[in-house]
């Protein structure tokens, strides 16, 4: 329990920092900026405390804010991915996630890769459409979206399978 | 009572997404209307500590490319105060000491922490209010225009950029005295467009356009970038100009702050009875 605390505080300082030092200036063919920060929201153990959840969601989102002077559009976007995981958990996994001992390093490569897509395309879309908020460039939002998610996706999948400790 | 606190603890995650979710529009919303953004930002010790260190280190890569910048303005420089002692001194000539000489203070700094990927762009730099900077001064390269600082704290300052879709900069032809506001689009970092220019204005490919004098920020005359590209309005009484930055906005290093010293007087005049 203590390990898993300590794992999750590391992860929750490094991806805030890698995020603001590192990933917010890639600028990947002029303006495409990977959010591999959200793993953290991604790999946050299942069965916990929802409520503490959310509110570390929210203090995850709102540290991307402080660094990237966006007020708070990635505080909303994290707080209702963590809101809506417990669907799309179930959406992706199934069975296995109805019997609440889910670890994620043990499940299949393709459902992994589904609820990370999905929670990631969410994430994206309540950022853009916020940080751009105007009806008029509706296209913008979604062609932004579009590729920062293929990027995203791209980056937590391999920090995922390059950190994950299998000890089988 | 009884029913609202079972309701309240049955509905807890809900009522906590939905508050948080509300607080986070809240900060969104807040930060789009100027100098309102004071919480949330960049300039305050902990970002700007951490952006300073890590800064540190990463200017070392660009130190050839930022010598470079250097030894192009002091050539300048020194050509134009050459040229200017031999030669009668013209009025048009962009850089007149004669008529920056008291009117204007001006101090460099150095960006920590530069942005130009999102719709709103902003940089910090690393110098505040102990500096005696302060909101509103006009933020310059050697090259041309950066932005206006829009927050400050002790040690860091935060510069609105003029690619942010808030900016709203005053700037004309160089060629006549036609006035526009600058504006971002949010398409392209290496160019901004310039609205409202008079249909009659004679613009052309690669005219010169400059800051104009009907601020009180920006001093007039400072550059910012050629024509690139024009089109008539859809009303057909105003030109919407594209503009290719002098300045590579990517790559900013040293900057130069000017602070009108004459903008409290002009403020005061133009608005007599306060808000």
């Amino acid at each position: 329990m203590n390990s898993l605390n300590i794992n999750n505080i590391t992860r929750f300082v490094v991806l805030i920092l890698a995020q603001a030092l590192i990933f917010n200036h890639i600028n990947f063919v002029g303006s495409v900026n990977p959010y591999p920060y959200i793993l953290f929201i991604l790999l946050f153990p299942v069965n916990n405390n929802r409520t503490l959840f959310i509110f570390l969601s929210f203090m995850l989102g709102l540290f991307v804010d402080l660094f990237s002077d966006s007020g708070g559009v990635h505080a909303a976007a994290c707080v209702t991915i963590a809101f809506a995981r417990p669907p799309i958990l179930k959406f992706a996994f199934g069975m296995i996630y109805e019997h609440q001992n889910i670890k994620f390093s043990n499940t299949e490569f393709g459902n992994r890769v589904i609820y990370f897509l999905f929670l990631i395309i969410i994430h994206h879309l309540i950022l853009f459409s916020l940080e751009i908020f105007n009806i008029s460039n509706i296209l913008l939002v979604l062609k932004k979206t579009l590729f920062s998610s293929v990027f995203t996706l791209i980056l937590c999948i391999l920090i995922s399978v390059l950190f994950s400790n299998k000890q089988q | 009572m009884q029913q609202i606190i079972n309701f309240v603890i049955r509905n807890k995650t809900s009522l906590l997404f939905l508050l948080l979710f509300f607080v986070s529009i809240a900060l969104t919303i807040q930060s789009h209307s100027y100098h309102k953004s004071k919480f949330i930002n960049s300039a305050n010790f902990f970002t700007g500590g951490i952006y300073e260190s890590a800064s540190n280190i990463s200017n070392y890569f660009n130190l050839k490319t930022q010598n470079e910048i250097l030894a192009e303005e002091n050539n300048y420089l020194r050509s134009q105060i050459l040229n200017g002692l031999d030669s009668t001194v013209t009025s048009t000539s962009k850089i007149d000491s004669t008529t920056y000489n008291g009117h204007y203070k001006i101090q460099t700094a150095k960006i920590i922490n530069n942005n130009y990927s999102t719709s709103k762009n902003y940089l910090t730099i690393n110098q505040g209010e102990n500096h005696g900077l302060k909101e509103d001064l006009a933020v310059i390269t050697s090259k041309g225009i950066v932005g206006i600082i829009d927050n400050t704290s002790n040690r860091y300052s935060r510069v609105l950029s003029i690619l942010n879709t808030k900016s709203k900069i005053n700037a004309q032809l160089k060629s006549s005295n036609h006035i526009g506001s600058l504006v971002w689009n949010a398409k392209s970092s290496a160019m901004v467009q310039l609205t409202d220019i008079s249909k009659f204005a004679p613009v052309k490919q690669g005219d010169t356009i400059v800051t104009g004098g009907q601020s009180s920020i920006f001093p007039q005359g400072i550059p910012i970038g050629v024509v690139d590209n024009f089109a008539l309005d859809i009303s057909g009484d105003t030109y919407t100009i594209d503009i290719k930055l002098f300045n590579d906005m990517t790559n900013l290093s040293h900057i130069y702050i000017i602070e009108n010293l004459d903008a409290e007087e002009i403020k005061k005049l133009e608005n007599p009875i306060n808000e």
